[in-house]
């Protein structure tokens, strides 16, 4: 038989269901992946294989016992490490967390485990989900498993969800959670051949996520295929009455009423992102999209979204100015590291421990955020940004009259290399397509669309209209069968 | 209206002063602004602290309506604009008592606009009529943790139970002009949110101080530079803190100095204030929307709850009192100045008018009268206030009954009233009990009169001849001679009988 890690996250729990094999044989099969691949891969910050056997057993037990099984009944999965998990150590890859044991689940990590998913470990990301390359991460970053041809150089996984995304691409997971605030579901899923959505802000509770950009940050599932997310995204999502941003309308069957067929349906392709210079094979996988989508029978129609110039500077404001405030309370006082040299008294105290605690890249935003929200640049920066993130979900909006999807690139290159991007500018300039969804709020995926002129990932993002996830799941999977994508990285770990 | 004339006598010449307060009033609620956690005063240090207020990773605050509300209900008692339309913004600064590193506060757009409060007149005190203080707004926001330095030799120990409580920043407009202005006002926001029942008015245990903030100039002039003193937490040390800083501020002027803006602290001990931070090293809180609270938004049926909900207000209340009630001014003063004094004497009042069968109007008078000269007055002996009286209103109707029907006279009723206190027995069990009926038998009165003015009869004689102050005497031995149980109007109308012969 196939190996049970090849399997996605429906066949597992369809297998267990109907007895195929046994949830705990396929947990044994993961931690075993896992473990081959940690050294390799670096995709976990923590694993937790007793979690993983301890959930499949009580799955296997309640199926024996014939009572129902929940959604995700039998299937391990990997939590990105941003999600506080009770009795296992949250660090969202930085120091300043190191050691630190949550004593609570975060709302969507509980309902996962209440679908009857079980835990295989804490997965790496940039350090506070901060960064497109996993190379912030303390922890060192993960590797993706793909590599270019004839080249054995090591290739970012994408980021922040870098360890959700090599472990998934990888198959060390049938799935894996992610969050996005800037494109940190989408980027990761397009450099490594997988499938993740962004879903609309405030579809994911989150609460027990660390913060980042509270405006922004949302969870998502990152799976082998559109399906898959459907079927997660389901279990993940919901009203939460402990986040106030939460959305309180009920979460649709989404992948019960996952239809390919876009006849009606209109997709706009955005001017504004034919950017010069962009790179061929990600122009070309997405001309290719656009031929599926028509196939598929939507009408494609031109559409603009002016401001999108803007939405960079924006973002790379409003993001660093909530995590500035966001991050205020890893002080060294109740929780985490704490540095306190002799004879220090408390500004020495807090100044050693966020020196030592936070990573380059941290430091950097929230220097940066800080700056723009003093006073004598507020004005300037953060209620100026404010403005033209409004004039992009107006964009949206205007947009949205014209068409049902949007169709764009994910990210404007495949994966490169670890260290090939030394300035963090040209890592911000990796956002630029995924960033204006994020400050509209709206649901995007990426879905895997081919490979590049070296045999790299490359993949198409679908926005959709608020709320509207099935829009954006039904066009994904429209592309999907189209796309026929089947690359596997080859096995070098 | 009629300005103070409160000056500061300086050496060169006179000076007023300028008053703003802000006064924080914590809210009362079970639960705190943005958790579920409970906000007792006096808990065993973070005892009542949820992962919200410790600021744990990834917790996120959610709005407490009922803290909002009471807000909204103090504005509307100010004759507030009420904001459907508010908003949350962070103040960040780091401190150990402060675990978010920002305080969930409203600065952009607070819940409470424009209202005022009238603070009343006070010849004594230098204030000739009536004033209305404007309030420029109210908004919500979190408390803090507290430091504890007293714990050990060299480490502070935080505690974190006020961690989020919620307070209203209630900001005045710089209106006062006299120490007694800004004790009275600060009197008067208390007895309106005791009244509306959004803050407890606790002073002692912080549930209410002020930042008070002073500045001089020559009257007439412009404003001065101002300087505010932080956490005054009495009324008594908001004059001294106006007097003590404006003082200061003259000396300094007059010396050839000038007043900066700054922070400073009371010390009462010394009855003078010291700097804390000067505006160079204020903080810069680089304030912006809370983005994990949504904009509040209320709907009209909510304020029309909170709106219906309100109690009357004591302006109000007083006002009633001396014109529907007929009581006097000073009466209808003391007896609304707080709100359980008023709670206690309405109820008091109703039982009595119902136990007499009477109209309030017509039992007011002699409650009001009996509360305030007879009853706070045993109680005071007893160490006891109204809230730990071991009567009730209704006890003391029944008390005030026996009166109104001439069962016992008013100095029996004084026994009565110590007895009950005493034993907790009711009126008429004491009554009963030991006798105390008035006596309104006309003959065993007319005999007893008989005996006395046969025993008597050189003062008769010259009652008789024209001394009636003798009169008192008369009274005075038959009500002796009744043990004090005889009805003394009847006293009365018998003895004049008796001796006009």
């Amino acid at each position: 038989m196939t190996g049970l890690t090849d399997l996605g996250l429906i066949a597992i729990r369809d297998g267990v269901a109907k007895g195929e094999f046994t949830a705990v044989e396929v947990a044994q099969a993961f931690n075993a992946a896992v473990a081959e691949a940690q050294e390799a891969l670096n995709a976990f910050i923590v694993t937790t294989p007793e979690a993983a056997l301890a959930a499949a057993e009580k799955v296997d037990a309640t199926r024996a016992a014939g009572k129902e099984l929940g959604k995700l009944a039998g299937v391990p999965i990997g939590m990105k490490d941003l999600f506080a998990t009770k009795g296992v150590q949250t660090s969202a890859a930085s120091k300043i967390l190191e050691g630190f044991t949550p004593q609570y689940e975060s709302t969507v990590s509980q309902k996962l485990w209440d679908a009857g998913a079980g835990m295989l470990g804490k997965l790496n990301l940039d350090q506070f989900a901060m960064g497109s390359s996993n190379e912030s991460s303390a922890f060192g970053p993960a590797i993706s498993p793909w590599r270019r041809k004839g080249d054995t150089a090591a290739l970012t996984a994408g980021g922040s969800s870098g360890g959700s995304s090599a472990a998934v691409a990888a198959r060390l997971c049938p799935a894996a959670t992610g969050t996005d605030t800037g494109g940190s579901i989408r980027q990761p899923a397009a450099f490594t051949g997988i499938s993740g959505i962004k879903p609309t802000y405030g579809r994911c509770s989150r609460w027990g996520i660390v913060a980042f950009a509270s405006s922004l940050d949302q969870a998502g599932p990152m799976a082998h295929d559109v399906a898959d997310c459907a079927l997660m995204l389901e279990a993940m999502a919901g009203f939460d009455p402990k986040d106030a941003t939460s959305l309180d309308m009920p979460v649709p069957d989404w992948s019960a009423l996952l239809n390919a067929d876009l006849k009606g349906k209109k997709v706009g392709i955005p001017r504004e992102y034919r950017i010069e210079g962009l790179n061929a094979d990600v122009a070309k996988a997405w001309d290719d999209g656009i031929a599926w989508l028509k196939d598929a029978g939507a009408e494609v129609v031109d559409i603009s979204l002016p401001h999108s110039k803007y939405a960079l500077a924006t973002y790379y404001i409003i993001a660093p100015a909530e995590a500035s405030s966001n991050l205020a309370r890893y002080d060294g006082v109740r929780y985490g590291l704490r540095d306190l040299p002799d004879g220090a008294n408390l500004q020495d105290m807090y100044a050693a421990t966020r020196a030592a605690g936070f990573g380059a890249e941290v430091k950097r935003r929230i220097l940066i955020g800080t700056y723009v929200l003093s006073a004598g640049f507020y004005d300037a920066y953060y209620t100026q940004a404010q403005k033209v993130r409004t004039l992009i979900s107006r964009d949206f909006e205007e947009a949205f009259r014209q068409c049902d999807v949007i169709l764009a690139p994910t990210a404007p290159t495949p994966a490169f290399a670890l260290g090939e991007k030394s300035n963090p500018l040209d890592l911000y300039l990796g956002d630029v397509f995924s960033v204006p969804a994020s400050l509209a709020g709206l649901p995007a995926m990426s879905v895997p669309a081919g490979l590049s002129s070296d045999g790299l990932p490359l993949g198409l993002q679908i926005i959709g209209r608020p709320f509207d996830e099935q829009g954006v799941l039904n066009a994904g999977l429209a592309i999907e069968q189209r796309a026929q994508f089947s690359a596997k990285p080859e096995k070098w770990w | 209206m009629t300005e103070s004339t409160y000056r500061i006598q300086g050496a060169t010449g006179e000076w007023e002063v300028v008053i703003g307060l802000e006064v924080h009033a914590q809210v009362t609620s079970n639960a705190k602004l943005f958790s579920g956690s409970a906000t007792a005063f006096g808990a065993e240090p973070n005892s009542q602290v949820s992962l919200v207020d410790a600021a744990m990773p990834g917790m996120l605050p959610v709005p407490n309506m009922e803290c909002i509300r009471q807000a909204v209900r103090t504005g509307m008692a100010i004759e507030a604009a009420i904001n459907k339309w508010s908003r949350f913004d962070r103040k960040n600064y780091f401190y150990a008592d402060l675990p978010q590193g920002y305080q969930i506060s409203q600065l952009y757009h607070p819940l409470v606009g424009e209202g005022s409060l009238t603070i009343e007149a006070d010849e004594k005190a230098g204030i000739p009529e009536p004033k209305v203080i404007g309030i420029e707004r109210i908004h919500v926001e979190q408390d803090a943790g507290k430091l504890m330095h007293d714990q050990h030799p060299t480490m502070s120990y935080v505690d974190l139970n006020r961690s989020g409580v919620a307070l209203m920043e209630i900001v005045s407009r710089p209106d006062m002009r006299s120490p007694a202005e800004a004790g009275a006002y600060l009197s008067k926001l208390r007895q309106i949110v005791r009244y509306v029942g959004s803050c407890d008015g606790n002073m002692d245990q912080g549930s209410m101080r002020a930042d008070v903030n002073v500045s001089v100039r020559r009257p007439g002039d412009e404003f001065g530079t101002r300087t505010e003193t932080k956490n005054v937490n009495s009324v008594r040390f908001v004059m001294a803190v106006v007097e003590s800083e404006a003082k200061r501020q003259v000396a300094l002027i007059e010396d050839g100095g000038k007043v900066v803006q700054e922070t400073r602290l009371y010390d009462p001990d010394k009855n003078e204030t010291r700097s804390m931070r000067s505006k160079e090293d204020a903080h810069d809180y680089r304030y912006f929307p809370d983005p994990d609270l949504l904009p509040l938004v209320l709907d009209d049926a909510f304020l029309e709850e909170c709106r219906a909900s309100l109690p009357e207000l004591p302006d109000a209340k007083r006002a009633r009192y001396v014109d529907g009630l007929g009581l006097s001014a000073y009466n209808a003063g003391v007896l609304t100045n707080d709100v359980d004094t008023a709670r206690w004497f309405e109820a008091l009042l109703a039982a009595t008018a119902s136990a007499q069968n009477k109209p309030e109007a017509d039992v007011a008078k002699q409650a009001a009268n009996w509360l305030l000269s007879e009853f706070f007055g045993a109680l005071n002996k007893l160490g006891k206030d109204l809230s730990s009286s071991p009567i009730s209103p209704e006890g003391a109707a029944e008390l005030l009954a026996l009166v109104g029907n001439g069962t016992i006279s008013g100095s029996i009723a004084k026994q009565v009233l110590e007895k009950m206190l005493e034993t907790g027995d009711a009126a008429g069990v004491i009554v009963e009990r030991e006798g105390l009926k008035q006596n309104s038998d006309t003959g065993a009165i007319e005999a007893v009169i008989a005996e006395i003015l046969t025993k008597n009869a050189d003062k008769v004689e010259q009652y008789r001849g024209g001394k009636e102050a003798l009169f008192g005497f008369f009274v005075g031995q038959t009500m002796k001679a009744m043990q004090g149980k005889a009805n003394p109007q009847i006293i009365n109308e018998l003895l004049k009988k008796a001796l006009a012969g």
